[in-house]
């Protein structure tokens, strides 16, 4: 039998030039409901000016990432259950590190073009290893990637927050997923804005929704970066 | 000599094709939609590139453009799609007594299949129910429902094509004459209400195409919105596409993506559009029919569940035996209101023909003759797509 609990979202708004503001919602949910159903509800029935970023409501596009009560979350399959009680508060607002386009919606070309400078493969062997690193290459069938470029690991890192010019926990990774370390992707990732910038506070990992676990790729690349200046140095090809 | 200046409403699978198309063949083109890239029935696709094989008994035209449209979609956008393939699977006498009629519409339809035996599909997909009886190999494919859009946008925008996010159509700029001269706009990130002329206007809204065309006058678009769910499970429980051979049906389909997979779909009819709730009946329908297929589903978390509302093409019949063929309407013939062209129903495997057809009809009625590339030319990066440079963000 399905519940229905009563909830309070706190949606951040900013249009504009304007100051930014929180407007509150009252609604009636299904605590098994999505955080994203409860703002597409917002949207539909309520403000029809609310700014929201969302496309395929079950995962595979990571467009709905957002901030809930403070945490980084892909809100097509965060449930209501999960971030708050009945009669509790849902608080949402647009990912850090991001230029706000409006509301809850950011800018995620610098990101994308990021992804694309550092060659991270959209398309994979089905074999491919998430934990390891490792291709499997007897297996000629392809699948998408894990990564799917939502952000929040981007959001949740302490360092981007220091600066847009780290590249970040997602780009990192998609480096070292492509395996490609050719000298323009080396420039950007063995760089002082790269890899070494890492402060391996692991909040990429706990926030990433599709256990890509960017902080151990992060570790990984530095690995390959020090093993190739160690073969350098010997002149080693 | 000034470029000619297109519309296009509504940014899912048909406008960004429509967009790339038009962009393409030498037009100015400006994308307005009300919220961010696929957000409608676009986004909320399961993301099966069809084969055709689900159309081939009943509804031939579809099953045609499907099989063309997924070869060529492998060609031009590999980045986006998984090629892997499809099973149609027979699970009792009602599914076999479908065989010969699935033959014979494949084998009309140039699609081509392979009868495997129940080893041999076990040996494929070892997670299927193994009490198959029969099953055949098919064309199918995956692709990512967002991805497949941002690629041609980027295609698009390399083309000069400006997309306008978070713009809501107010309404039509008309002439005297009633005909389309151009739209008004509220711009959400700014709540400013803006303007633009064009000489022709693209109504690619889809399940929204008739409230979109209502704004221009009293127009009655034939489309019959039909949602579906489709609910994703956590775990990769198969490789490639699993389809019950049978006649379509409730939970017939199983698309696996990245690490899960999605069963789908349900069939019903829908009032409003804006927001259509997920019944937690039809997640139940969802899991026993899966289940029925890969009985692993039963032991599978699930993911998430969501509805989208199909654009489907109304001739008088009901739910599934609707046509999934599309239509591209000049409203100069159908309406007498000149500036405005229609485009609506279709699958998303069939967008680029879509786009293709309408962009012939476009450049028709403003005596260009350019003819259409965009079968040929591979699609650029989809992270190479981009928002309208007039955008101000905060």
């Amino acid at each position: 039998m399905t519940q229905t609990w009563h909830v309070t979202y706190e949606i951040f708004r900013k249009k504009g030039d304007q100051p930014s503001h929180f407007d509150r919602f009252e609604m009636e949910v299904d605590p098994d409901e999505y955080v994203l159903d409860g703002i597409e509800r917002i949207w539909a029935f309520h403000d029809r000016s609310l700014v929201f970023s969302h496309a395929c409501h079950h995962s595979t596009c990571g467009a709905c990432g957002m901030l809930v009560n403070g945490v980084e979350k892909l809100t097509c399959i965060t449930s209501i259950r999960s971030v708050t009680k009945d009669g509790g508060v849902i608080r949402v607002q647009p990912m850090r590190n991001f230029p706000v386009i409006s509301d809850l919606s950011v800018d995620m070309t610098d990101f994308y073009q990021r992804m694309e400078s550092v060659g991270h493969q959209p398309v994979v062997t089905i074999g491919y290893e998430d934990s390891k690193g490792k291709f499997n290459t007897e297996d000629d069938l392809l699948r998408l990637s894990d990564c799917i470029e939502c952000g929040l690991c981007i959001s949740a890192c302490p360092i981007a927050m220091t600066t847009p010019a780290y590249l970040g926990p997602a780009v990192l990774a998609g480096a070292q997923q492509s395996g490609d370390l050719n000298p323009c992707v080396l420039e950007l990732v063995d760089s002082e804005n790269g890899a070494w910038r890492c402060h391996s506070a692991y909040e990429c990992t706990e926030v990433c929704p599709s256990n890509v676990d960017p902080a151990w790729r992060i570790m990984d690349l530095r690995k390959k970066l020090v093993s190739r200046r160690i073969k350098k140095f010997f002149g080693i090809k | 000599m000034d470029k000619p200046q297109a519309i296009v409403i509504g940014a899912g699978f048909t406008g960004v094709a429509v967009a790339y198309d038009l962009a393409q063949r030498g037009l100015k083109v400006n994308v307005l939609e009300r919220g961010p890239l696929v957000n409608g029935t676009s986004g909320r696709t399961h993301g099966l590139l069809h084969s055709g094989a689900r159309y081939a008994v009943d509804d031939q035209e579809s099953a045609i453009e499907c099989i063309d449209e997924n070869l060529i979609l492998r060609k031009i956008i590999p980045q986006v799609i998984e090629p892997n393939g499809g099973l149609f699977v027979a699970l009792n006498e009602s599914d076999m007594a479908y065989r010969e009629a699935f033959i014979q519409g494949c084998e009309d339809c140039h699609i081509s299949i392979e009868e495997l035996t129940p080893r041999q599909t076990l040996a494929l997909e070892p997670n299927l129910n193994p009490k198959l009886i029969t099953a055949f190999k098919v064309p199918d494919g995956t692709f990512d429902p967002l991805r497949l859009a941002m690629g041609f946008a980027a295609s698009a925008n390399a083309y000069g094509a400006e997309f306008h996010l978070f713009c809501e159509l107010q309404d039509f700029i008309l002439d005297g004459m009633g005909n389309v001269k151009g739209v008004q706009y509220l711009d959400r990130s700014s709540n400013q209400i803006k303007e633009i002329h064009a000489d022709i206007v693209i109504n690619a809204a889809g399940v929204w195409a008739g409230e979109v065309a209502g704004l221009a006058g009293n127009i009655d678009l034939p489309i019959k919105p039909t949602p579906g769910v489709m609910v994703a499970y956590d775990q990769r429980l198969c490789q490639r596409v699993i389809n019950r051979l049978n006649e379509p049906g409730d939970g017939d389909i199983i698309v696996p993506q990245r690490q899960m997979i999605t069963v789908g779909t349900t069939s019903f009819e829908a009032d409003n559009l804006d927001y259509i709730p997920v019944f937690d009946d039809q997640v139940q329908l969802m899991f026993e029919r899966g289940c029925e297929l890969i009985p692993a589903i039963r032991y599978t978390k699930e993911r998430g569940a969501f509805m989208a509302s199909r654009p489907l093409l109304d001739s008088g019949t009901k739910g599934r035996s609707l046509t999934r063929t599309f239509k591209c309407i000049d409203h100069k013939e159908s309406d007498n209101v000149d500036g405005l062209v229609t485009i609506t129903g279709g699958k998303a495997t069939t967008m680029r023909l879509m786009a293709e057809k309408t962009a012939d009809l476009v450049c028709q009625k403003l005596g260009m003759h350019v003819s259409c590339q965009t079968a040929e030319i591979p699609i650029l990066s989809y992270r190479k797509f981009h928002l309208a440079q007039n955008r101000e963000v905060a």
